[in-house]
């Protein structure tokens, strides 16, 4: 009896609720579009949210809605954006060139000492609260690591000298720690071409940097001078190089009174 | 003053979390940030409350009748499953707006032992309907607080400069740990 029972009711319930779930599979069937789903799986999936959006799967919505371009995806790069192009059946409109986070500064605390010793909760924005950062260098990093945490793809690393550094094998340049660091230390640059430029941020006048480190740009346009291409500009104090006009000869690496000149995609390893 | 006592115990005396160690998956898995443990603490009183009216109704009227109260974690299983489902199936239709509150909290509580673990629970402290309802709500509430609490606590240790042995998993254990010492305070206070 027990047995029979038991069967009966377990084997009804079971009955009674498939039939139940397969009537409101039908019944509340919601309508979504199909190409969502290849979209999102062209999609890296790190839910890095470069692209301004919660995750992938929005990102993914709002591309096939076209509410935003199908380049939005930053770390997926030309290669998505064209498999994406592909199954909305339009023309790729994405643009080359893979970038990568760079670190703009040399500042190490040898070279760039400290104004005063912080013992705060070990965050840069949390730092930078106390009269603006505990570096003399009112621009460099500050070395705690706030860019480290931030990056989704575990490419930045704390180096022993106090400075992160960017493995560029896993950097897709999404610019999440661009926006992590308070100081504005890391820009996203154009990887994949030989060039030169200066890792310093420092906007300060040339006596302020001279105070401050031993290694920032002072302005001094030795650089600009040397340079055949004219590719070297100083706008507020520090010398730019402008990548599409580099041809890479070395030239201001020579004219640097500071040695401060650097070659793209370079590990920056200080002794 | 019945009810009260009720939800005093379910809340803090006898919190589901803290002192019945039920539900510790989503209890150290989801509390990283305030919001998400929020969200999770939502889904899990409207649930539990709709779980344990449904299992509360089967075993008065299905199990009971026919001696088959051994069959009860089997059947609450199947009954949690399908309805966590359906219900599932048709808030995206009908409310897409809650729907996406609750998000993936749902799925994730089905097979959650605190769902299971209060609808048993009812039945066998032999609660009437009332006070299926008003003990359901206030465990989901006492759920809730444990995961805010703990969500706070660990959004303050992210900052916090520590011993590297310390970092993640054991420092939340840790903090687990202390915070369930702190209920037992309430241990005694009210009794059913």
């Amino acid at each position: 009896m027990d047995l029979t029972m038991s069967i009966v009711i377990i084997g009804g319930l079971g009955v009674l609720f498939g039939g139940l779930l397969a009537y409101a599979a039908k019944r509340f069937a919601v309508e979504e579009d199909p190409r969502v789903e290849v979209v999102t799986d062209l999609l890296p999936g790190a839910n890095c949210g470069a692209c301004g959006l919660a995750g992938c799967s929005s990102a993914a919505e709002k591309i096939v809605a076209g509410e935003i371009p199908v380049d939005s995806c930053i770390p997926g790069g030309k290669k998505v954006a064209d498999s994406i192009c592909e199954v909305l059946g339009i023309e790729s409109v994405a643009s080359g060139g893979r970038k990568v986070a760079e670190i703009h500064c040399l500042g190490t605390k040898d070279v760039a000492p400290d104004k005063f010793d912080y013992q705060g909760v070990r965050d840069c924005k949390a730092a930078m609260m106390y009269s603006g950062g505990f570096k003399a260098c009112a621009y460099g990093c500050l070395g705690l690591g706030t860019c480290v945490e931030a990056c989704p793809f575990e490419a930045l690393s704390m180096g022993a000298n106090g400075l992160p550094q960017v493995d560029t094998e896993k950097c897709t340049g999404c610019g999440v720690c661009a926006k992590a660091c308070p100081r504005n230390v890391i820009h996203i640059e154009l990887a994949d071409r030989k060039a030169k430029y200066i890792p310093c941020n420092s906007k300060a006048s040339g006596k302020v940097v001279r105070q401050a480190c031993e290694v920032g740009c002072i302005g001094c346009r030795a650089c600009v001078k040397a340079c055949p291409n004219e590719a070297v500009t100083v706008e507020n104090n520090l010398a730019v190089i402008n990548r599409e006009k580099c041809t890479d000869c070395g030239k201001c690496v020579e004219a640097c009174k500071r040695g401060i000149i650097k070659d793209v995609g370079t590990v920056l390893v200080l002794k | 003053m019945h009810l009260l006592a009720i939800i005093f115990v379910a809340i803090l005396s006898n919190n589901i979390v803290l002192s019945q160690f039920l539900g510790i998956c989503p209890y150290l898995g989801v509390t990283k940030r305030i919001d998400t443990s929020v969200g999770m603490g939502m889904a899990v009183i409207f649930v539990m409350t709709m779980a344990a009216i449904v299992t509360w109704v089967l075993d008065l009227f299905l199990l009971q009748p026919f001696g088959l109260e051994f069959l009860r974690t089997i059947a609450f299983i199947l009954v949690i499953a399908g309805l966590v489902q359906l219900v599932e199936m048709i808030l995206k239709k009908t409310n897409p707006a809650l729907f996406r509150a609750l998000g993936i909290y749902l799925p994730l509580i089905t097979t959650n032992c605190t769902i299971l673990g209060v609808a048993l629970l009812n039945v066998q402290s032999g609660h009437n309907i009332i006070e299926t309802v008003v003990y359901s709500i206030a465990t989901g509430i006492g759920f809730t607080l444990a995961m805010v609490i703990m969500a706070g606590i660990r959004e303050r240790l992210e900052l916090v400069n520590m011993s590297n042995y310390l970092k993640g998993a054991a420092v939340t254990l840790v903090s687990a740990g202390i915070l369930s010492l702190a209920f037992m305070g309430f241990k005694g206070m009210v009794t059913l």
